[in-house]
């Protein structure tokens, strides 16, 4: 049976990756952010599982304003690093699971998630620097992948509470899948952050460390925050940290937590990230 | 009955909700396109006469050729698509976001590298 053994959390600023691209982690700038990603990746090493359900957003890459998916889930075999104005990221090409996938996508759809089913597109800047942050610069990517990108760039997101319980339907999904599979789900995106008019630049710290604090110990009462009160708080791009809600969603009521890490500024955004395990 | 728009007097702030994506949807379009590294360069050639081949308003043109954020942004533009601009042009999200909020990109830097803007006045 497969099962879901642990959640990540992180920010997916697209400066992270240009970064490590460039080989600028190790400058005065660079090198406290990925300080805190350095016991990540030992811990990644010591419990890679089979396959990541990487919760992110796509950037105007895949998804235009043609066609815009509230929930999309990749059932591809693979998926090639985006061209976002500047040529794709140097990064390896993401494989996917797509057994795995199409089995989750219809047992999620019998639970009442309407997802929209994608057998082809590139992924971004939002999928792919989770992935370098946890697994550095791998000739190719240790894990199988499949995305689930949420449009919160068009308003109205889901809510958190949809997004929280529709965490809940993909472990229900996960745990019904016949082979023995380790699967882990990450949420990417946020936290604090406003990229566009006179207010940009907006960080809130407390508020920032209230939701981490609360993602961990009380994710329902959290799931029930109104949209309002992240543009608010946190900046209009801060709605991302909803997809943390599904990560949060497919672990146990109780998480153990094996890392906990925050860091402002990365560019324009304060950067959050947490690795949460199911305690048995 | 019409839907309650709560966060339009969050200052400073343009939530990109579904009337401005119809206000900017040839705009954001346009964006995309410059996804394609031919596109960048006939656009980077002439920029008006790729302009003109999207059924943009002439506001939006101008503030596309003024790199004008703030107003593009008013005119139903969305900064992630925005941003295919700006990459195009070898810029970074830092320095065309510092150029929305009437500082200096060297201001906006070091706010951002001491906290970032405070939340007050929300």
């Amino acid at each position: 049976m497969a099962r879901i053994t642990a959640g990540v959390a992180t920010s997916h600023v697209p400066a992270i990756g240009a970064a490590i691209d460039n080989q600028k982690t190790d400058t005065d700038y660079w090198r406290p952010l990925f300080a805190g990603y350095e016991e990540s990746k030992r811990w990644m090493a010591a419990h890679t599982p089979d396959v990541v359900i990487l919760v992110y957003n796509d950037h105007a890459s895949a998804f235009s304003l043609d066609i815009v998916p509230t929930f999309a889930i990749g059932c591809a075999d693979h998926y090639e690093p985006a061209d976002e104005g500047w040529g794709p990221r140097p990064v390896p090409t993401v494989q996917g699971h797509p057994e795995l996938a199409a089995h989750v996508t219809q047992s999620v759809i019998e639970q009442d998630f309407d997802l929209t089913i994608v057998n082809r597109m590139d992924v971004d800047h939002g999928l792919t620097v989770p992935l370098s942050l946890l697994f550095g610069q791998p000739k190719a990517w240790p894990v199988k992948v499949i995305p689930l990108a949420v449009n919160v760039v068009l308003y109205p997101p889901p809510s958190g509470r949809r997004c929280f319980e529709l965490g809940k339907a993909i472990r229900r999904a996960v745990e019904s899948f016949d082979e023995d599979l380790s699967v882990q789900v990450w949420g990417t995106g946020g936290m604090s952050h406003q990229l566009q008019g006179p207010r940009a630049g907006l960080i809130n710290s407390p508020w920032d460390n209230a939701f981490l604090d609360r993602l961990i110990e009380d994710p329902e009462g959290l799931s029930r925050v109104p949209h309002l009160e992240y543009l608010r708080e946190a900046g209009s791009e801060a709605i991302e940290l909803v997809m943390w809600l599904i990560m949060r969603g497919a672990l146990n009521d109780r998480v153990a937590v094996r890392h906990r890490f925050y860091h402002v500024p990365a560019s324009n955004t304060a950067v959050g990230h947490l690795i949460l395990e199911c305690a048995p | 009955m019409a839907l309650e728009k709560p966060y339009a007097d969050i200052p400073g702030t343009t939530i990109f909700d579904l009337g401005q994506a119809r206000k900017g949807y040839h705009l954001n379009q346009f964006c995309m396109s410059l996804m394609k590294p031919e596109n960048r360069e006939r656009f980077k050639a002439n920029e008006d006469a790729y302009l003109q081949e999207w059924p943009m308003t002439p506001e939006q043109r101008l503030g596309v050729i003024d790199r004008d954020w703030n107003r593009l942004i008013s005119l139903g533009g969305n900064i992630f698509f925005l941003a295919k601009i700006f990459s195009t042009d070898g810029r970074s999200v830092q320095q065309a976001v510092s150029s929305m909020t009437g500082m200096t990109q060297e201001e906006y830097a070091h706010m951002m590298s001491t906290g970032g803007r405070p939340p007050t006045a929300n």
